[in-house]
């Protein structure tokens, strides 16, 4: 397992070496960064200083390898845009897009697993049809046009709406079920993490961008528990289970759940590093003021220092995700879990 | 598949082996099916003749009028029976504006699907073909990018174009084909990797058969003949991408506009007009994003069914 | 033949499964009875509807296979209509199930003490500490060496062998009465076959415990089996005692299939074949189920289905053996014995 690990490390640095030749590469395609960084009343002198300063003379290795020694120890440079050092930028905007992702993930998990585990189990149900054909247009919905539908139902609808009166006795605004539709709402500041979590409005803040954001992934956990389900139902050893008395609550939790269990981490960790940079759609729509909508700016203006580091940081993520599942694996199936361990066929 | 190989002395017979095959049968069996193509066939339609069928144009800036602007679809009680989904705040007849921007939409969709599909095809018979470290490298960018979601790798394809473009302006591009070029590009290659590793499956399947050594020994040479034999074995798998490509090119085309990052206003893809009404959902106007957005849902979902159903029908292994 | 007590009785059993060109009956009215503690060999063809009748049996049918009528009891209750819960409670407690791949029969996310112990509390009032020791005791039963240790490893980390093993354990560890093995060795190497037959034998003997043994083996039925049920295209076309059907098969399928196994077959320097092949279920012919096949059919055998009829010690679905015809069980017997179809011709005159 050691050796497994200490493979997947080096697979994981070389990922991050490519990630950060295409983001030193961008600094190259798009011209002289000088030109980028100053005004243009600027004097050649000047220019010639500043190059001269960000060690643009230099050989290119030198260069990227003086990029790699700063991007490892957290320095991204300074934004074309705003002057102001991208790594303390990102750092402002990370705890928003974090809990944005984290919060979209625990929902499309919390809802996505059940509903597939349902369907799987109901295959002809009329609820299961249901969920399966709101699945598809969920797929077919693009992320940001889930968001404005939200906001039009949630926002605009039921700020309009009348209040509706129950039985002439009491009358229910139904205002009151509005949702905010951007930003963040009250945060409070942890030790420089400004936190969304402990505020009833930042929560409720976070329920339309994290269900916007969360859809997708949840249709497809959905679809996917759904056919992993339908694949062990029709297993031995689940025919087996039967055979032997045991309860269907046991069957279908215990062991079929279970053994659903290896895709849905794979997806699930992939998918993980997919909301973080689908946040940027999600971001743009509730105005959430996070690292994608900084990022997206960022793109327009053709600040390449952002897109850089972000690129990098993004990367980052999903190489540490990845040995995460990697681990994950080891604690759900015993069969990785011995060296010697023989390939055994299954399912 | 086997039978591509045989040579087919007619025009006609593809065609009517179509017609009589198993494809064209689960086509008939399947009512939501023929109703998906029929939905993309209206919208193929809607776009190729968007100028005859449109009532407006809205794009000739001339014959708005501002007078016209934000009036609610005809049926509600300040429509207008001229409008009859209503207006956008420049006084544009919405459905004019949803039949040019599906037309824009489905424009940037094909091209970027060629573009990924020349693309994917030509890296995965070379990875295929060649072997070695060529294929390893080929494959290896292919991994990396594909653990990259293709919005991001087309946001930054788009802003890496945008920037060259910029600072060499010795290109003189106007702004439409500008955005055109930029979105072609971003969505095109951020999606070459599916097809680069359907057609390197198939040639490595290929390159071991008996019939590439032999041609290697009367003195053909195999890439000549694989070329024969590969591309009619790859052509569904390709067809079946592809489709489900058009839809997803169709939403990143849509996602890159409403981001501000693709097609301007002036000449306005679904996206940019969704983009353009969302400014104006909060004050009662929800026609001017709802109703692109329900085209741009509608094109989709009716493009990822015919996906779905092109896939089950030309490989029933794959659920 | 009718059992005094018999543990498990099928009456009439037939199984359908409705499928997109009609319905295809799988099991076409058997019956057959297994006594406390008596082996039955189901022996037949794959498709002949063994392992349909053993799924019924257990009340594990695949949807949307289903009986469509007749009767399973057992110790005179009826179980084939139970609800599902009730059912439950039966499988596993009172009708225990080996499967055909021990690789793919245990799930291979779960110990095997786990797997053991979960059966046992389900069916028993059993601490998870009791279980347990008797899940240590079970695996050391049923030959598993070092059991202390062996009963907190995984599936993996055991051979196909000890993995049969341990299905038989779990088949057995609340002592049912009756085993549906469901092709037990087929997927075992012929060296560990015999060993799991052998541990399967004694087992039972010692529980006291039924089995029905399906296997498509005849060997493996001559060595175990008291009584043998021989199947063909859904029906049974001889059940009697396990020596008296291979020495002496009354069936003229039966006769074909004993003189196509080598050693068991009388004539042992030449195997002989049955021409054609059993028919696919959707097109079974009218009559007796093998009457093209057979070398002595004559008219009725392609009208009439025949009933069993009881013959010696068994019993015997076969127009040859009908009393009624004038013929002796002797003469009906020589005739399948002459393998050729002249004989038959002379016979029926």
């Amino acid at each position: 397992m050691v050796a497994f690990i200490i493979r997947r490390f080096i697979q994981s640095l070389f990922v991050m070496f490519v990630v950060a030749l295409v983001s030193f590469a961008m600094f190259q395609f798009i011209g002289d960064p000088v030109n980028q960084m100053v005004g243009i009343e600027t004097s050649l002198a000047e220019r010639a200083a500043l190059r001269e300063r960000l060690g643009l003379n230099d050989p290119i290795v030198v260069q990227f390898w003086h990029f790699i020694v700063n991007a490892v120890s957290g320095d991204f440079g300074i934004s074309y845009q705003h002057k102001r050092p991208v790594a303390d930028m990102l750092l402002e905007r990370l705890p928003a897009t974090l809990e944005l992702s984290a919060v979209s993930a625990l929902f499309s998990l919390l809802v996505g697993i059940p509903m597939g585990v349902y369907t799987g189990l109901n295959r002809d149900g009329f609820l299961a049809k249901v969920f399966l054909t709101v699945s598809l247009i969920g797929i077919s919905l693009p992320t940001f046009l889930i968001g404005i539908l939200l906001i039009f139902l949630f926002s605009v609808t039921l700020a309009n709406a009348p209040a509706i009166s129950v039985f002439g006795l009491f009358a229910i605004d139904p205002s009151v079920l509005q949702l905010p539709s951007f930003g963040r709402g009250t945060v409070v500041d942890l030790g420089g993490w400004r936190t969304g979590l402990l505020t009833a409005d930042g929560l409720k803040a976070l329920i339309m961008p994290s269900i916007t954001l969360g859809l997708f992934q949840l249709t497809l956990i959905m679809r996917l528990v759904r056919s992993e389900m339908l694949e062990v139902l029709r297993t031995d050893y689940i025919k087996f289970a039967r055979a032997r008395g045991l309860a269907n609550r046991a069957i279908n939790f215990g062991h079929a759940l279970k053994n659903t269990l290896v895709p849905v981490i794979t997806i699930t960790g992939l998918q993980i590093g997919s909301i973080i940079a689908f946040a940027i759609i999600t971001e743009t729509v509730f105005q959430w003021p996070g690292m994608g909508q900084m990022f997206l700016q960022a793109v327009q203006n053709v600040d390449i220092p952002i897109m850089a580091a972000y690129l990098m940081l993004i990367a980052f993520f999903f190489v540490v995700i990845n040995l995460i599942v990697d681990m994950l694996y080891y604690v759900v199936d015993p069969r990785l879990r011995v060296d010697t361990g023989k390939a055994t066929g299954h399912g | 598949m086997a039978d591509a190989h045989t040579s087919a002395p007619g025009l006609l017979d593809p065609l009517r082996r179509f017609l009589d095959g198993d494809v064209w049968a689960s086509f008939k069996r399947s009512p939501v099916t023929v109703g998906a193509a029929a939905v993309t066939l209206l919208y193929f339609l809607a776009a190729a003749f968007g100028p005859w069928v449109a009532p407006h144009d809205p794009f000739d800036l001339a014959k708005l009028d501002l007078l016209d602007s934000l009036i609610p679809p005809a049926w509600m009680a300040d429509g207008d029976p001229r409008f009859l989904l209503g207006t956008d705040d420049q006084g544009r007849d919405m459905l004019s504006a949803i039949i040019y921007g599906s037309r824009v939409s489905l424009l940037i969709g094909f091209a970027s699907v060629l573009l990924s599909m020349v693309l994917g095809i030509a890296l995965g018979l070379l990875s295929g073909f060649v072997g070695g470290a060529v294929d390893a490298f080929i494959m290896r960018m292919a991994e990396i990018q594909l653990s990259f979601p293709a919005i991001l790798v087309a946001l930054l394809i788009n802003g890496v174009v945008i920037g060259y473009f910029k600072t060499h302006p010795e290109w003189q591009v106007d702004q439409v084909t500008l955005a055109y070029v930029v979105l072609v590009l971003s969505i095109g290659l951020s999606n070459w990797v599916q097809y680069a590793r359907t057609v390197r499956g198939s040639t490595l399947v290929e390159r071991g058969k008996e019939y590439v050594q032999a041609a290697h020994v009367i003195g053909i040479h195999p890439a000549k003949i694989m070329l024969r034999h590969i591309l009619p074995n790859v052509m569904g798998p390709v067809l079946v991408i592809a489709t489900i490509q058009l839809a997803l090119a169709v939403i990143a085309e849509a996602t890159l506009s409403f981001l501000g990052v693709g097609v301007p206003p002036t000449e306005p893809s679904l996206g940019t007009l969704i983009r353009v009404g969302n400014d104006y959902l909060f004050s009662g106007e929800w026609w001017i994003t709802i109703f692109p957005g329900a085209a741009l849902a509608i094109l989709v979902l009716a493009v990822n069914l015919l996906g779905d159903w092109l896939r089950d029908a030309l490989n029933p292994k794959l659920r | 033949m009718a059992m005094a007590n018999p543990l498990l009785q099928v009456r009439n059993l037939v199984v359908e499964f409705p499928t997109r060109r009609g319905t295809l009956t799988a099991v076409d009215d058997i019956s057959f009875d297994i006594a406390e503690g008596e082996v039955l060999g189901v022996v037949g063809e794959s498709g002949a509807g063994k392992s349909m009748t053993g799924a019924a049996v257990i009340g594990l049918l695949e949807p949307p296979g289903r009986i469509a009528s007749g009767e399973v009891l057992l110790e005179g209750r009826r179980i084939d209509n139970l609800p599902y819960e009730k059912m439950r409670r039966i499988r596993g407690k009172e009708i225990g199930a080996i499967f055909q791949d021990p690789l793919t029969s245990l799930n291979p996310l779960y110990s095997i003490g786990r797997q053991l112990t979960e059966t046992i509390m389900t069916h028993t009032d059993m601490t998870p500490t009791q279980a347990r020791a008797r899940a240590v005791e079970l695996l050391a039963e049923v030959g598993i060496p070092a059991p202390e240790r062996r009963v907190d490893q995984y599936p993996h980390q055991f051979s196909g062998g000890m993995r049969q093993r341990v299905v038989i354990a779990l088949a057995l560890c609340v002592n049912p009465r009756l085993i549906i093995a469901d092709e037990p060795t087929t997927a075992l190497d012929v060296s560990i076959q015999a060993q799991i037959i052998a541990l399967l034998k004694r087992l039972c003997r010692e529980h006291g415990t039924a089995v029905m043994l399906v296997t498509h083996d005849m060997g493996v039925i001559a060595e175990t089996a008291d009584r043998v049920a021989v199947m063909y295209a859904g029906r049974i076309a001889e059940i009697g005692p396990v020596r008296e059907v291979i020495k002496n098969a009354k069936h003229p399928y039966t006769h074909g299939l004993m003189g196509s196994i080598p050693a068991i077959g009388h004539d042992a320097d030449r195997l002989e074949q049955i021409p054609g092949s059993m028919p696919r279920l959707t097109d079974i012919p009218p009559g007796c189920a093998f009457n093209p096949r057979c070398l002595h059919a004559f008219d009725r055998c392609r009208r009439d289905r025949p009933e069993l009829i009881a013959v010696d010690d068994g019993q015997v679905s076969c127009w040859l053996y009908d009393t009624a015809a004038g013929r002796t069980t002797a003469e009906a017997k020589a005739i399948v014995a002459s393998r050729s179809g002249t004989a038959m011709e002379r016979a029926d005159g």
